[in-house]
Protein backbone atom coordinates (compact mmCIF):
# COMPACT_ATOMS: atom_id res chain seq x y z
CA UNK A 1 0.00 0.00 0.00
CA UNK A 2 2.48 2.69 1.27
CA UNK A 3 4.72 1.35 -2.04
CA UNK A 4 1.79 2.34 -4.03
CA UNK A 5 1.28 5.71 -2.34
CA UNK A 6 4.78 6.33 -2.73
CA UNK A 7 4.43 6.02 -6.82
CA UNK A 8 1.67 8.27 -6.81
CA UNK A 9 3.26 10.73 -5.29
CA UNK A 10 6.70 9.96 -7.23
CA UNK A 11 4.75 9.79 -10.14
CA UNK A 12 3.00 13.31 -9.29
CA UNK A 13 6.49 14.96 -8.57
CA UNK A 14 7.37 13.90 -12.32
CA UNK A 15 4.17 14.72 -14.19
CA UNK A 16 4.38 18.26 -12.46
CA UNK A 17 8.15 18.71 -14.06
CA UNK A 18 6.89 17.36 -17.35
CA UNK A 19 4.21 19.74 -16.93
CA UNK A 20 6.91 22.60 -16.94
CA UNK A 21 8.50 21.35 -19.94
CA UNK A 22 5.48 20.43 -21.71
CA UNK A 23 3.46 23.86 -21.22
CA UNK A 24 6.85 25.19 -23.03
CA UNK A 25 6.05 23.04 -26.12
CA UNK A 26 2.30 23.92 -26.34
CA UNK A 27 3.06 27.83 -25.52
CA UNK A 28 5.67 27.48 -28.25
CA UNK A 29 3.03 25.96 -30.79
CA UNK A 30 0.38 28.09 -30.25
CA UNK A 31 2.34 31.08 -31.01
CA UNK A 32 4.26 30.05 -33.80
CA UNK A 33 3.30 26.63 -34.93
CA UNK A 34 6.75 25.36 -34.77
CA UNK A 35 7.19 22.36 -32.40
CA UNK A 36 10.64 22.85 -30.60
CA UNK A 37 12.82 20.34 -30.77
CA UNK A 38 15.53 22.72 -29.08
CA UNK A 39 13.59 22.34 -25.60
CA UNK A 40 15.68 19.41 -24.54
CA UNK A 41 19.41 21.47 -25.17
CA UNK A 42 17.73 25.02 -23.48
CA UNK A 43 16.84 23.30 -20.46
CA UNK A 44 20.40 21.90 -20.31
CA UNK A 45 21.78 25.28 -20.87
CA UNK A 46 19.11 26.64 -18.17
CA UNK A 47 20.47 23.29 -15.59
CA UNK A 48 24.36 23.89 -16.56
CA UNK A 49 24.05 27.94 -15.75
CA UNK A 50 22.69 26.77 -12.71
CA UNK A 51 26.01 24.04 -12.10
CA UNK A 52 28.61 26.56 -12.78
CA UNK A 53 26.77 29.74 -10.85
CA UNK A 54 25.29 28.46 -7.51
CA UNK A 55 29.30 28.49 -5.77
CA UNK A 56 29.16 32.24 -6.29
CA UNK A 57 25.68 33.05 -6.17
CA UNK A 58 23.91 30.76 -4.40
CA UNK A 59 21.27 28.58 -5.28
CA UNK A 60 18.32 31.30 -5.69
CA UNK A 61 20.79 33.66 -7.39
CA UNK A 62 21.70 31.28 -9.76
CA UNK A 63 18.59 29.94 -10.45
CA UNK A 64 17.12 33.61 -10.84
CA UNK A 65 20.29 33.88 -13.56
CA UNK A 66 19.55 31.02 -15.05
CA UNK A 67 15.89 31.32 -15.87
CA UNK A 68 16.31 34.76 -16.75
CA UNK A 69 19.28 33.92 -19.34
CA UNK A 70 17.57 30.69 -20.73
CA UNK A 71 13.99 33.26 -21.30
CA UNK A 72 16.68 35.22 -23.69
CA UNK A 73 17.93 32.77 -25.03
CA UNK A 74 14.78 30.82 -26.55
CA UNK A 75 13.57 34.88 -27.39
CA UNK A 76 16.56 35.08 -29.37
CA UNK A 77 16.20 32.04 -31.15
CA UNK A 78 13.15 33.24 -31.86
CA UNK A 79 13.79 36.73 -33.25
CA UNK A 80 16.90 36.08 -34.63
CA UNK A 81 17.12 32.71 -35.96
CA UNK A 82 13.97 31.89 -36.61
CA UNK A 83 11.64 34.75 -37.70
CA UNK A 84 14.37 36.03 -39.91
CA UNK A 85 12.97 33.50 -42.96
CA UNK A 86 10.35 33.66 -45.58
CA UNK A 87 6.70 34.35 -42.99
CA UNK A 88 4.57 32.84 -45.51
CA UNK A 89 2.81 29.72 -44.89
CA UNK A 90 4.62 26.55 -44.31
CA UNK A 91 6.93 28.87 -42.73
CA UNK A 92 6.23 27.00 -39.04
CA UNK A 93 7.98 23.35 -40.77
CA UNK A 94 11.08 25.02 -41.69
CA UNK A 95 11.58 26.54 -38.64
CA UNK A 96 10.71 23.76 -36.74
CA UNK A 97 13.95 21.93 -38.85
CA UNK A 98 16.05 25.02 -38.18
CA UNK A 99 15.43 23.93 -34.16
CA UNK A 100 16.36 20.79 -35.02
CA UNK A 101 20.02 22.43 -36.01
CA UNK A 102 20.21 24.67 -33.03
CA UNK A 103 19.29 21.56 -30.65
CA UNK A 104 22.49 19.91 -32.19
CA UNK A 105 24.77 23.27 -31.82
CA UNK A 106 23.55 23.98 -28.33
CA UNK A 107 23.90 20.30 -27.31
CA UNK A 108 26.92 19.43 -29.10
CA UNK A 109 28.22 22.55 -26.84
CA UNK A 110 27.09 21.39 -23.44
CA UNK A 111 28.08 17.77 -23.64
CA UNK A 112 31.76 19.40 -24.16
CA UNK A 113 31.67 21.00 -21.37
CA UNK A 114 29.53 18.70 -18.95
CA UNK A 115 31.49 15.61 -20.42
CA UNK A 116 30.99 12.51 -18.30
CA UNK A 117 30.46 14.78 -15.23
CA UNK A 118 27.60 14.60 -12.68
CA UNK A 119 27.33 18.59 -11.65
CA UNK A 120 25.34 19.50 -8.42
CA UNK A 121 23.07 22.27 -8.32
CA UNK A 122 23.51 23.09 -4.89
CA UNK A 123 19.63 22.89 -4.10
CA UNK A 124 18.38 23.37 -1.19
CA UNK A 125 16.11 19.89 -0.71
CA UNK A 126 19.28 17.99 -0.77
CA UNK A 127 18.28 14.42 -0.11
CA UNK A 128 16.29 15.76 3.27
CA UNK A 129 12.72 13.42 3.47
CA UNK A 130 9.26 14.50 5.22
CA UNK A 131 7.00 11.83 6.55
CA UNK A 132 3.13 12.07 5.52
CA UNK A 133 1.54 10.03 7.17
CA UNK A 134 2.67 6.60 6.30
CA UNK A 135 4.88 7.60 3.28
CA UNK A 136 8.04 9.42 3.35
CA UNK A 137 8.61 11.91 0.47
CA UNK A 138 11.86 13.55 -0.37
CA UNK A 139 11.58 17.29 -0.04
CA UNK A 140 13.02 17.77 -3.64
CA UNK A 141 9.26 15.89 -4.63
CA UNK A 142 7.37 17.93 -2.85
CA UNK A 143 9.29 20.94 -4.12
CA UNK A 144 8.61 20.28 -7.72
CA UNK A 145 5.00 19.08 -6.56
CA UNK A 146 4.66 23.05 -4.94
CA UNK A 147 7.26 24.92 -7.39
CA UNK A 148 5.46 23.61 -10.74
CA UNK A 149 1.99 24.31 -9.59
CA UNK A 150 2.81 27.78 -8.40
CA UNK A 151 4.44 28.19 -11.83
CA UNK A 152 1.69 26.92 -14.00
CA UNK A 153 -0.83 28.20 -11.94
CA UNK A 154 0.46 31.53 -12.69
CA UNK A 155 1.03 30.70 -16.45
CA UNK A 156 -2.65 30.11 -16.82
CA UNK A 157 -3.70 33.53 -14.95
CA UNK A 158 -1.57 35.26 -17.91
CA UNK A 159 -3.15 33.49 -20.51
CA UNK A 160 -6.51 34.60 -18.78
CA UNK A 161 -5.87 38.05 -17.71
CA UNK A 162 -3.01 39.64 -19.62
CA UNK A 163 -3.11 41.17 -23.17
CA UNK A 164 -0.17 39.41 -23.93
CA UNK A 165 -2.73 35.76 -22.77
CA UNK A 166 -5.44 37.02 -25.09
CA UNK A 167 -3.00 37.80 -27.98
CA UNK A 168 -1.07 34.24 -28.26
CA UNK A 169 -5.13 32.59 -27.55
CA UNK A 170 -6.32 34.85 -30.41
CA UNK A 171 -3.30 34.13 -32.90
CA UNK A 172 -3.16 30.63 -31.54
CA UNK A 173 -7.01 30.47 -33.13
CA UNK A 174 -6.67 32.48 -36.24
CA UNK A 175 -3.26 34.32 -36.75
CA UNK A 176 -4.54 36.56 -39.94
CA UNK A 177 -7.70 37.49 -37.45
CA UNK A 178 -5.19 38.19 -34.65
CA UNK A 179 -3.05 40.44 -37.29
CA UNK A 180 -6.03 42.34 -38.26
CA UNK A 181 -6.44 43.10 -34.86
CA UNK A 182 -3.37 44.74 -34.82
CA UNK A 183 -1.95 41.63 -32.55
CA UNK A 184 2.01 42.09 -32.59
CA UNK A 185 2.51 38.34 -33.77
CA UNK A 186 6.37 38.45 -33.42
CA UNK A 187 6.14 40.20 -30.36
CA UNK A 188 3.53 37.84 -28.91
CA UNK A 189 5.52 34.62 -30.06
CA UNK A 190 8.88 35.89 -28.91
CA UNK A 191 7.67 36.54 -25.31
CA UNK A 192 5.95 32.80 -25.70
CA UNK A 193 9.68 31.68 -26.57
CA UNK A 194 10.89 33.40 -23.50
CA UNK A 195 8.66 32.02 -21.29
CA UNK A 196 8.97 28.51 -22.33
CA UNK A 197 12.46 29.15 -22.06
CA UNK A 198 12.32 30.30 -18.34
CA UNK A 199 10.18 27.42 -17.54
CA UNK A 200 12.78 24.96 -19.02
CA UNK A 201 15.38 26.33 -16.90
CA UNK A 202 13.17 25.98 -13.65
CA UNK A 203 12.26 22.26 -14.52
CA UNK A 204 16.60 21.86 -15.23
CA UNK A 205 16.32 21.75 -10.97
CA UNK A 206 14.12 19.62 -10.25
CA UNK A 207 15.49 16.57 -12.94
CA UNK A 208 18.74 17.21 -11.52
CA UNK A 209 17.58 17.16 -7.79
CA UNK A 210 17.38 13.83 -5.07
CA UNK A 211 16.83 11.22 -6.26
CA UNK A 212 18.67 11.84 -9.59
CA UNK A 213 22.69 12.00 -8.95
CA UNK A 214 22.79 15.66 -10.59
CA UNK A 215 22.71 17.46 -13.81
CA UNK A 216 24.17 15.28 -17.10
CA UNK A 217 24.68 15.77 -20.50
CA UNK A 218 21.30 13.14 -20.66
CA UNK A 219 19.53 15.52 -18.52
CA UNK A 220 17.77 16.96 -21.39
CA UNK A 221 16.44 14.30 -22.98
CA UNK A 222 13.35 14.94 -20.53
CA UNK A 223 12.34 17.26 -22.97
CA UNK A 224 11.18 13.36 -25.28
CA UNK A 225 9.19 12.75 -22.42
CA UNK A 226 7.24 15.83 -22.52
CA UNK A 227 7.10 15.91 -25.94
CA UNK A 228 4.34 12.86 -25.83
CA UNK A 229 2.41 14.56 -22.67
CA UNK A 230 2.23 17.41 -25.16
CA UNK A 231 0.77 15.36 -27.88
CA UNK A 232 -1.75 13.67 -26.10
CA UNK A 233 -3.09 16.78 -24.59
CA UNK A 234 -3.72 18.32 -28.33
CA UNK A 235 -0.53 19.92 -28.74
CA UNK A 236 -2.09 23.61 -28.27
CA UNK A 237 -3.87 22.87 -25.32
CA UNK A 238 -1.67 24.08 -21.94
CA UNK A 239 -5.03 22.12 -20.05
CA UNK A 240 -4.37 18.79 -22.04
CA UNK A 241 -0.39 19.17 -21.34
CA UNK A 242 -1.23 19.68 -17.74
CA UNK A 243 -2.96 16.76 -18.04
CA UNK A 244 -1.04 14.40 -20.08
CA UNK A 245 2.50 15.18 -18.25
CA UNK A 246 0.67 13.98 -15.27
CA UNK A 247 -0.90 10.74 -16.95
CA UNK A 248 2.50 10.43 -18.15
CA UNK A 249 4.44 10.55 -14.90
CA UNK A 250 1.81 8.34 -13.10
CA UNK A 251 1.99 5.85 -15.77
CA UNK A 252 6.22 6.05 -15.45
CA UNK A 253 6.33 6.04 -11.72
CA UNK A 254 3.82 3.54 -11.59
CA UNK A 255 5.86 0.94 -14.36
CA UNK A 256 8.73 1.62 -12.62
CA UNK A 257 7.44 0.63 -9.39
CA UNK A 258 6.23 -2.75 -10.84
CA UNK A 259 9.11 -3.43 -13.17
CA UNK A 260 9.29 -7.36 -11.51
CA UNK A 261 5.24 -7.28 -12.72
CA UNK A 262 5.57 -6.28 -15.73
CA UNK A 263 8.95 -7.87 -16.75
CA UNK A 264 6.68 -9.73 -20.06
CA UNK A 265 7.17 -6.21 -21.30
CA UNK A 266 10.63 -5.99 -20.95
CA UNK A 267 13.19 -4.17 -18.70
CA UNK A 268 13.18 -0.90 -19.91
CA UNK A 269 9.57 -0.15 -20.13
CA UNK A 270 9.24 2.75 -18.07
CA UNK A 271 11.07 4.86 -20.47
CA UNK A 272 9.29 4.08 -23.27
CA UNK A 273 5.80 3.94 -21.61
CA UNK A 274 5.21 7.58 -22.18
CA UNK A 275 4.88 6.67 -25.84
CA UNK A 276 3.10 3.59 -25.24
CA UNK A 277 0.53 5.61 -23.47
CA UNK A 278 0.15 8.27 -26.19
CA UNK A 279 -0.09 5.86 -29.03
CA UNK A 280 -3.17 4.60 -27.13
CA UNK A 281 -4.48 7.74 -26.38
CA UNK A 282 -4.46 8.85 -29.68
CA UNK A 283 -6.11 5.89 -31.11
CA UNK A 284 -9.10 6.36 -29.06
CA UNK A 285 -8.79 10.60 -29.19
CA UNK A 286 -7.01 11.03 -32.62
CA UNK A 287 -6.92 14.98 -31.48
CA UNK A 288 -5.73 14.18 -28.08
CA UNK A 289 -7.16 14.43 -24.50
CA UNK A 290 -8.39 18.40 -25.55
CA UNK A 291 -7.59 19.16 -28.89
CA UNK A 292 -11.35 19.49 -30.24
CA UNK A 293 -11.98 22.81 -27.91
CA UNK A 294 -13.37 25.51 -30.11
CA UNK A 295 -15.91 23.63 -32.18
CA UNK A 296 -16.43 26.19 -34.86
CA UNK A 297 -19.00 25.76 -36.81
CA UNK A 298 -18.17 27.01 -40.80
CA UNK B 1 -12.17 59.60 -30.80
CA UNK B 2 -8.52 60.25 -31.70
CA UNK B 3 -8.69 64.08 -33.63
CA UNK B 4 -8.19 65.05 -37.02
CA UNK B 5 -6.67 67.95 -38.07
CA UNK B 6 -9.92 70.15 -39.44
CA UNK B 7 -8.66 71.00 -42.45
CA UNK B 8 -7.42 67.25 -43.29
CA UNK B 9 -10.50 64.61 -42.88
CA UNK B 10 -8.61 61.50 -43.13
CA UNK B 11 -9.58 59.95 -46.81
CA UNK B 12 -8.29 56.39 -48.09
CA UNK B 13 -6.12 56.69 -51.16
CA UNK B 14 -5.36 53.85 -52.89
CA UNK B 15 -3.00 55.04 -55.68
CA UNK B 16 -2.33 53.04 -59.14
CA UNK B 17 -1.39 49.67 -56.86
CA UNK B 18 -0.18 46.72 -58.57
CA UNK B 19 -0.13 43.43 -56.21
CA UNK B 20 1.68 40.35 -56.84
CA UNK B 21 1.23 36.87 -55.12
CA UNK B 22 4.48 34.71 -54.24
CA UNK B 23 6.78 37.32 -57.32
CA UNK B 24 4.36 35.50 -59.67
CA UNK B 25 0.76 35.67 -59.90
CA UNK B 26 -0.77 39.46 -60.72
CA UNK B 27 -3.72 40.18 -58.53
CA UNK B 28 -4.40 43.79 -59.00
CA UNK B 29 -2.92 46.06 -61.62
CA UNK B 30 -3.12 49.73 -61.37
CA UNK B 31 -5.83 50.16 -58.93
CA UNK B 32 -7.09 53.51 -57.84
CA UNK B 33 -10.08 54.49 -55.52
CA UNK B 34 -10.61 56.93 -52.87
CA UNK B 35 -12.72 56.66 -49.87
CA UNK B 36 -13.55 60.30 -48.44
CA UNK B 37 -14.06 61.02 -44.63
CA UNK B 38 -17.03 59.12 -43.24
CA UNK B 39 -18.47 57.81 -46.36
CA UNK B 40 -19.55 54.34 -47.79
CA UNK B 41 -17.85 53.24 -50.68
CA UNK B 42 -18.92 49.75 -52.60
CA UNK B 43 -16.22 47.44 -54.46
CA UNK B 44 -17.86 44.99 -56.66
CA UNK B 45 -16.17 41.80 -58.35
CA UNK B 46 -16.57 38.53 -58.95
CA UNK B 47 -14.81 35.47 -57.63
CA UNK B 48 -10.98 35.93 -58.20
CA UNK B 49 -11.54 39.50 -59.05
CA UNK B 50 -9.31 40.98 -56.47
CA UNK B 51 -11.40 42.61 -54.00
CA UNK B 52 -10.04 40.68 -50.97
CA UNK B 53 -6.30 40.97 -52.12
CA UNK B 54 -7.43 45.12 -52.01
CA UNK B 55 -8.45 45.02 -48.62
CA UNK B 56 -4.97 42.61 -47.54
CA UNK B 57 -3.40 46.27 -49.40
CA UNK B 58 -4.98 48.28 -46.98
CA UNK B 59 -5.03 46.14 -43.96
CA UNK B 60 -1.38 44.94 -44.31
CA UNK B 61 -1.78 41.52 -44.35
CA UNK B 62 -0.43 40.39 -47.75
CA UNK B 63 2.29 39.63 -46.45
CA UNK B 64 0.50 36.77 -44.52
CA UNK B 65 -0.32 35.26 -48.05
CA UNK B 66 3.23 36.16 -49.16
CA UNK B 67 2.06 38.78 -51.47
CA UNK B 68 3.32 42.15 -52.09
CA UNK B 69 2.38 45.64 -52.99
CA UNK B 70 4.52 46.14 -55.92
CA UNK B 71 3.68 49.46 -57.13
CA UNK B 72 1.54 52.55 -56.20
CA UNK B 73 0.72 53.80 -52.83
CA UNK B 74 -2.05 53.65 -50.12
CA UNK B 75 -2.10 55.95 -47.55
CA UNK B 76 -4.85 57.57 -44.82
CA UNK B 77 -4.67 60.67 -44.59
CA UNK B 78 -1.37 61.44 -44.06
CA UNK B 79 -0.01 58.17 -42.85
CA UNK B 80 1.50 56.04 -45.38
CA UNK B 81 -0.36 52.31 -45.13
CA UNK B 82 1.86 50.68 -47.76
CA UNK B 83 4.72 48.92 -46.31
CA UNK B 84 3.28 48.66 -43.28
CA UNK B 85 2.58 46.06 -40.73
CA UNK B 86 -0.99 45.92 -39.68
CA UNK B 87 -0.97 47.52 -36.07
CA UNK B 88 0.10 51.00 -38.54
CA UNK B 89 -3.38 50.53 -40.14
CA UNK B 90 -5.19 49.87 -37.03
CA UNK B 91 -3.33 52.43 -35.03
CA UNK B 92 -4.57 55.08 -37.68
CA UNK B 93 -7.87 54.06 -37.47
CA UNK B 94 -8.27 51.20 -40.44
CA UNK B 95 -9.95 47.98 -39.56
CA UNK B 96 -10.69 45.33 -41.58
CA UNK B 97 -13.31 42.18 -41.13
CA UNK B 98 -12.18 39.59 -43.04
CA UNK B 99 -14.32 37.47 -45.59
CA UNK B 100 -15.68 34.75 -43.52
CA UNK B 101 -15.76 36.66 -40.17
CA UNK B 102 -13.15 34.15 -38.83
CA UNK B 103 -13.80 34.80 -35.24
CA UNK B 104 -12.08 33.22 -32.73
CA UNK B 105 -14.18 30.18 -31.87
CA UNK B 106 -12.79 29.18 -29.18
CA UNK B 107 -12.66 32.26 -27.32
CA UNK B 108 -15.94 34.10 -25.43
CA UNK B 109 -17.64 36.37 -27.11
CA UNK B 110 -16.42 39.01 -24.34
CA UNK B 111 -12.93 37.61 -25.31
CA UNK B 112 -13.46 37.96 -28.90
CA UNK B 113 -14.34 41.65 -28.02
CA UNK B 114 -11.70 42.24 -26.10
CA UNK B 115 -9.35 41.28 -28.81
CA UNK B 116 -10.54 43.85 -31.30
CA UNK B 117 -9.24 46.21 -28.83
CA UNK B 118 -5.49 44.55 -28.76
CA UNK B 119 -3.98 46.75 -31.60
CA UNK B 120 -4.77 50.55 -29.58
CA UNK B 121 -1.95 49.55 -26.67
CA UNK B 122 -2.94 50.05 -23.19
CA UNK B 123 -6.47 50.44 -22.37
CA UNK B 124 -8.29 51.54 -19.08
CA UNK B 125 -11.15 49.06 -18.26
CA UNK B 126 -13.85 52.36 -18.86
CA UNK B 127 -12.48 52.63 -22.31
CA UNK B 128 -12.79 48.94 -22.81
CA UNK B 129 -16.13 48.97 -21.25
CA UNK B 130 -17.16 51.99 -22.95
CA UNK B 131 -16.06 50.71 -26.25
CA UNK B 132 -18.36 47.13 -25.40
CA UNK B 133 -21.25 48.77 -24.41
CA UNK B 134 -21.59 51.14 -28.01
CA UNK B 135 -21.09 47.29 -29.49
CA UNK B 136 -23.42 45.70 -27.32
CA UNK B 137 -25.99 48.75 -28.47
CA UNK B 138 -25.50 47.98 -31.88
CA UNK B 139 -25.84 44.01 -31.36
CA UNK B 140 -27.73 43.62 -28.34
CA UNK B 141 -27.37 39.56 -29.25
CA UNK B 142 -24.15 39.51 -28.42
CA UNK B 143 -24.61 40.64 -24.97
CA UNK B 144 -26.85 37.98 -23.85
CA UNK B 145 -24.15 35.61 -25.26
CA UNK B 146 -21.42 37.13 -23.84
CA UNK B 147 -19.42 34.48 -22.20
CA UNK B 148 -20.05 31.80 -24.97
CA UNK B 149 -17.77 29.84 -27.55
CA UNK B 150 -17.72 32.21 -30.52
CA UNK B 151 -17.97 28.94 -32.39
CA UNK B 152 -21.25 28.27 -31.69
CA UNK B 153 -23.00 30.97 -32.86
CA UNK B 154 -24.94 31.14 -35.60
CA UNK B 155 -23.67 32.27 -38.95
CA UNK B 156 -25.14 35.80 -38.66
CA UNK B 157 -24.40 36.13 -35.08
CA UNK B 158 -20.86 35.77 -35.76
CA UNK B 159 -20.77 37.92 -38.14
CA UNK B 160 -21.95 40.73 -35.66
CA UNK B 161 -19.22 39.22 -33.22
CA UNK B 162 -16.51 39.81 -36.54
CA UNK B 163 -17.67 43.24 -37.11
CA UNK B 164 -18.37 44.24 -33.29
CA UNK B 165 -14.50 43.15 -32.48
CA UNK B 166 -13.56 45.46 -35.60
CA UNK B 167 -15.29 48.48 -34.04
CA UNK B 168 -13.76 47.52 -30.46
CA UNK B 169 -10.51 49.57 -32.31
CA UNK B 170 -12.98 52.60 -32.50
CA UNK B 171 -12.09 52.70 -36.47
CA UNK B 172 -12.85 55.87 -38.67
CA UNK B 173 -13.01 53.48 -41.79
CA UNK B 174 -14.27 49.80 -41.73
CA UNK B 175 -13.10 47.38 -44.36
CA UNK B 176 -15.99 45.37 -44.67
CA UNK B 177 -15.37 41.99 -46.70
CA UNK B 178 -18.42 40.33 -48.16
CA UNK B 179 -20.21 40.53 -44.64
CA UNK B 180 -23.27 39.21 -46.67
CA UNK B 181 -21.78 35.87 -47.49
CA UNK B 182 -23.55 32.89 -46.62
CA UNK B 183 -26.52 34.64 -45.10
CA UNK B 184 -30.14 34.53 -45.09
CA UNK B 185 -31.86 37.32 -46.87
CA UNK B 186 -33.31 38.59 -43.37
CA UNK B 187 -29.93 38.39 -42.15
CA UNK B 188 -28.37 40.64 -45.01
CA UNK B 189 -30.87 42.49 -43.90
CA UNK B 190 -29.50 43.30 -40.61
CA UNK B 191 -26.44 43.50 -41.67
CA UNK B 192 -27.24 46.13 -44.34
CA UNK B 193 -29.24 48.12 -41.38
CA UNK B 194 -25.85 47.68 -39.12
CA UNK B 195 -23.67 49.43 -41.79
CA UNK B 196 -26.27 52.22 -42.09
CA UNK B 197 -26.10 52.69 -38.54
CA UNK B 198 -22.27 52.48 -38.86
CA UNK B 199 -21.75 54.84 -41.11
CA UNK B 200 -24.58 57.14 -39.76
CA UNK B 201 -22.05 57.11 -36.59
CA UNK B 202 -19.60 58.97 -38.89
CA UNK B 203 -17.67 55.78 -39.28
CA UNK B 204 -16.39 55.39 -43.42
CA UNK B 205 -16.89 51.82 -44.67
CA UNK B 206 -15.13 50.14 -47.76
CA UNK B 207 -17.99 47.90 -48.46
CA UNK B 208 -17.14 44.90 -50.62
CA UNK B 209 -19.84 42.54 -52.02
CA UNK B 210 -20.88 40.30 -54.26
CA UNK B 211 -24.22 41.13 -53.54
CA UNK B 212 -24.61 44.16 -55.91
CA UNK B 213 -27.85 45.24 -54.77
CA UNK B 214 -27.24 45.03 -51.05
CA UNK B 215 -23.84 47.07 -51.67
CA UNK B 216 -25.55 49.60 -54.20
CA UNK B 217 -28.27 50.24 -51.92
CA UNK B 218 -25.68 51.18 -49.33
CA UNK B 219 -23.01 53.30 -50.79
CA UNK B 220 -22.36 56.58 -52.16
CA UNK B 221 -20.09 55.47 -54.55
CA UNK B 222 -18.96 51.88 -56.03
CA UNK B 223 -16.08 50.52 -58.00
CA UNK B 224 -16.43 46.91 -59.95
CA UNK B 225 -12.84 45.04 -60.27
CA UNK B 226 -12.57 42.71 -62.79
CA UNK B 227 -9.03 40.38 -63.29
CA UNK B 228 -7.51 42.66 -61.03
CA UNK B 229 -8.52 45.74 -62.44
CA UNK B 230 -10.98 49.13 -61.91
CA UNK B 231 -13.60 48.20 -64.99
CA UNK B 232 -15.93 50.88 -63.31
CA UNK B 233 -16.41 53.36 -61.02
CA UNK B 234 -18.90 56.09 -60.41
CA UNK B 235 -21.97 57.16 -58.21
CA UNK B 236 -23.69 54.17 -56.90
CA UNK B 237 -27.12 55.12 -58.20
CA UNK B 238 -25.26 55.73 -61.90
CA UNK B 239 -23.42 52.15 -61.11
CA UNK B 240 -26.84 50.53 -60.38
CA UNK B 241 -28.47 51.64 -63.64
CA UNK B 242 -25.10 50.42 -65.92
CA UNK B 243 -26.65 47.20 -68.29
CA UNK B 244 -22.69 45.76 -67.26
CA UNK B 245 -23.57 45.67 -63.79
CA UNK B 246 -26.99 44.89 -63.94
CA UNK B 247 -26.44 42.37 -66.13
CA UNK B 248 -23.02 40.80 -64.31
CA UNK B 249 -23.75 41.18 -60.75
CA UNK B 250 -27.65 41.89 -59.83
CA UNK B 251 -29.11 39.34 -61.77
CA UNK B 252 -32.68 38.49 -62.22
CA UNK B 253 -33.66 40.67 -59.46
CA UNK B 254 -31.49 43.66 -61.37
CA UNK B 255 -32.79 42.79 -64.56
CA UNK B 256 -36.67 42.89 -63.65
N1 LIG C 1 -2.52 33.65 -51.19
C1 LIG C 1 -2.59 33.71 -52.53
N2 LIG C 1 -1.60 33.23 -53.29
C2 LIG C 1 -1.67 33.29 -54.63
N3 LIG C 1 -2.68 33.84 -55.30
C3 LIG C 1 -3.71 34.34 -54.60
C4 LIG C 1 -3.72 34.30 -53.19
N4 LIG C 1 -4.86 34.88 -52.75
C5 LIG C 1 -5.53 35.24 -53.85
N5 LIG C 1 -4.84 34.92 -54.96
C6 LIG C 1 -5.25 35.20 -56.34
O1 LIG C 1 -5.46 36.56 -56.50
C7 LIG C 1 -6.63 36.80 -57.25
C8 LIG C 1 -7.59 37.65 -56.48
O2 LIG C 1 -8.03 36.94 -55.32
P1 LIG C 1 -8.94 37.60 -54.22
O3 LIG C 1 -9.04 36.65 -53.10
O4 LIG C 1 -8.46 38.96 -53.94
O5 LIG C 1 -10.34 37.69 -54.98
P2 LIG C 1 -11.76 38.12 -54.45
O6 LIG C 1 -12.27 39.14 -55.37
O7 LIG C 1 -11.70 38.47 -53.02
O8 LIG C 1 -12.59 36.78 -54.63
P3 LIG C 1 -13.76 36.17 -53.72
O9 LIG C 1 -15.01 36.89 -54.09
O10 LIG C 1 -13.82 34.75 -54.14
O11 LIG C 1 -13.38 36.35 -52.30
C9 LIG C 1 -7.20 35.43 -57.61
O12 LIG C 1 -6.76 35.10 -58.91
C10 LIG C 1 -6.56 34.51 -56.63
O13 LIG C 1 -6.37 33.24 -57.17
MG1 LIG D 1 -12.48 37.72 -51.32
Amino acid sequence: MTGLLDDLLGGLALGAVYALVALGFVVIFKASGVLSFAHGSLLLFGGYLIAVLHDDLGFAGALAVAVLATALLAGALDRLLLQRGDPGPGAAHVQTIVTIGVDIVLLTELSRRIGGDLLPLGDPWGDAVTGLGPVTVADSRLAAIVVSAVSIASVFALFRYTRWGLSLRAAGEDVEAAALMGVRLSRVRTLAWCLAGGLAALAAVFLAAFPAPGLERTTGQIALKAFPAAVLGGMASPVGALAGSLLIGLTEALVAGHQSELSLLGEGFADVAPYAVMVLVLLVRPTGLFGTRGAARV
Amino acid sequence: MPEAPPDDPPALYVEHVDVTYGRAVSALRDVSLTVPHGRVVALLGANGAGKSTLLRAVSGTLRLHRGAITAGRVRYGGTVLDGRDPVAAVRAGVVQVPEGRRVFAGLTVDENLRSGGLGLGRRGPAQTAEARDRVFTLFPRLAERSRQAAGLLSGGEQQMLAIGRALMAAPRLLLLDEPSLGLAPLMVDRIAEVVREIHAQGTAVLLVEQNAGMALSLADHAHVLETGEVRLSGPASDLAGTDAVRRLYLGEEGAA
